[in-house]
């Protein structure tokens, strides 16, 4: 385990160094996501601007959910990058030489990058739920803050198993099927608004088959210590964020079955 | 004359070619519109204020920017970018053909290519798909009227023109870094707030509308969405066109100028 940790860490470290070596383009870039995601924060201010509030909610409260997803999605997308680029390393081959390493192919491709830039929707999301956090007045325990972790981890492992499926597919198609983006992109997009304005066969969609309520909405609520107009009872907002890891552990399983299933392209 | 036309029919052929990719690119943004129109729906329903623009109209901007994403200049000619990071700029300026023209009418193939291929199946699926699935509600309506209608035609003509303008500034805005983002990143970001794609602009507030109306991004997306809906009525239709053409003329000069500015300096590596 402390090889595995060493050898990532060395993993790192490469990928960190390399990227600094063009440091102006690092700014650049990372002050270019911020704005962008900046942008997308203003349009939920105008609306809330407008209408006042949203089936209830109010806009710290909405920020709050919108800086849960913000954070956990920025780490997920910056830790999985080897698995975003995956249909480039099965096209070109290069799957061939990770599989003859001694090491665990997923060790390697989340090894591959730890993407710097991503450092500028990290940087909106926390700005964002602090915000949130000081406008609501929340009152912090250390369950409340273990919650907050819990939930911040769980949405990290939901992302990153969401890329890890979508790289999994590429052992059967090559190309990277796009229509993924619609489940990553807009769960991303579904979870910063609250689960109670949806549609009911959303919401299930929301909860069971890609389910990111489960480490924003639920475990939300219960940090607020507000009650959920769905009736979902305490003790299950603050276990839902374990959805994250299961999700995962169950993206892996589907990993090994294709890395099985792998026949080189031979290019 | 023949000469741009040879270069956009010949990457118009090359673009259409991917058409699984458009297809998945459909799916997503069907999905997309859905929860847009959900989370406005949300909205609609938990005020007592009457909102500045119908829900029908509000759904019909949702799914004609869904339609017609194709057009929006959010992202460099990726063949440019090309060709100014690799040096072939040198190539380009051998050609005996005007260098703005030659890459506007790039550009124009870029816009329209994957427009076209998008376009058609996002309005079947919008008016008729949706009412099948049994969401009628969320189903873009055909045009106010055919004054509307026709309105919307010559607005996208326009707005095809002024994207282009806007695609030939962002390409030329690689130039000085060789290719890679920098105020191109900027622009990307006005472009998709002020056009009305972050959220419609007359959702606004009413004290900022006057000035999101009159950035030359406006006449993008949200100018044409609006005559199509009736937000705008059919008498406004020349004023508005006027502007978007006006807008487009400033900034092709802006364009050309800037591009001339930056050959002036173009220093070409040899190898």
């Amino acid at each position: 385990m402390t090889d595995v940790l060493y050898l990532y860490g060395r993993y790192i470290g490469v990928s960190v160094r390399g990227q600094m070596q063009y440091p102006v383009t690092f700014v650049v870039q990372s002050l270019g996501i911020l704005l962008v995601t900046g942008m997308e924060f203003v349009g939920i201010w105008a609306m809330f601007d407008r209408f006042g509030n949203l089936r209830g909610w109010t806009l710290p409260q909405i920020a709050f959910l919108y800086g849960l997803v913000s954070v956990t999605f920025a780490f997920a997308d910056a830790m999985a990058r080897g698995f975003d680029m995956f249909s480039g390393t099965v096209r070109r081959g290069d799957f061939d030489r990770i599989l003859a390493r001694p090491r665990s192919t997923v060790l390697q491709l989340a090894g591959q990058e730890l993407t710097l830039r991503r450092v500028g929707r990290l940087a909106q999301g926390l700005t964002i739920l602090t915000w949130a956090v000081l406008a609501l007045d929340l009152t912090w325990s250390a369950p409340t803050a273990g919650l907050l972790l819990l939930t911040i981890v769980g949405g990290v492992c939901l992302f990153s198993g969401l890329v890890v499926l979508q790289a999994t597919m590429c052992f059967w198609t090559t190309e990277s099927l796009e229509v993924w983006n619609a489940f990553t992109y807009g769960g991303v997009v579904a979870a910063q608004y609250p689960l109670n304005i949806y549609r009911a066969w959303f919401r299930q969609f929301l909860t069971c088959v890609v389910p990111v309520a489960c480490v924003t909405y639920f475990p939300a609520l219960a940090m607020m210590d507000r009650a959920d107009p769905l009736g979902s009872p305490r003790w299950f907002q603050c276990v839902a964020p374990l959805a994250g890891p299961i999700f995962m552990l169950i993206a892996l399983q589907a990993w090994r079955v294709g890395v099985r299933h792998y026949t080189s392209t031979g290019s | 004359m023949t000469a741009y036309w040879a270069i956009l029919s010949a990457r118009f052929r090359m673009l259409l070619q991917y058409r699984a990719a458009a297809l998945a690119g459909l799916f997503c943004q069907v999905i997309f519109g859905l929860i847009a129109i959900m989370v406005y729906e949300a909205f609609y329903a938990s005020t007592e204020r009457r909102p500045p623009m119908t829900f029908s109209q509000l759904v019909g901007y949702v799914w004609l920017g869904q339609a017609m994403l194709g057009m929006l200049p959010w992202r460099p000619d990726g063949e440019v970018q090309g060709i100014i990071r690799s040096g072939a700029v040198a190539y380009e300026l051998l050609r005996p053909m005007d260098l703005y023209s030659l890459w506007y009418s790039r550009a124009v193939a870029l816009r329209v290519a994957p427009t076209l291929l998008r376009a058609a199946p996002m309005f079947l699926l919008a008016m008729f798909g949706l009412p099948l699935l049994g969401l009628g509600e969320w189903a873009l309506t055909a045009p106010a009227s055919w004054a509307a209608a026709g309105a919307w035609i010559v607005a996208m003509a326009a707005a095809l023109l002024l994207s282009c303008a806007v695609t030939m500034l962002i390409n030329i805005s690689l130039i000085p870094s060789a290719g890679s983002d920098g105020v191109s990143i900027v622009l990307m970001a006005a472009v998709t707030f002020f056009s009305g794609m972050v959220i419609p602009l007359p959702l606004f507030p009413d004290w900022l509308r006057p000035l999101l109306e009159a950035t030359p991004f406006a006449g993008l997306m949200d100018t044409p969405f609006r005559l199509y809906t009736g937000h705008y009525p059919p008498s406004a239709t020349m004023e508005l066109i006027v502007r978007q053409l006006l807008w487009t003329l400033a900034l092709i000069l802006l364009g050309r100028w800037l591009l001339a500015c930056s050959m002036r300096k173009l220093v070409i590596q040899g190898g």
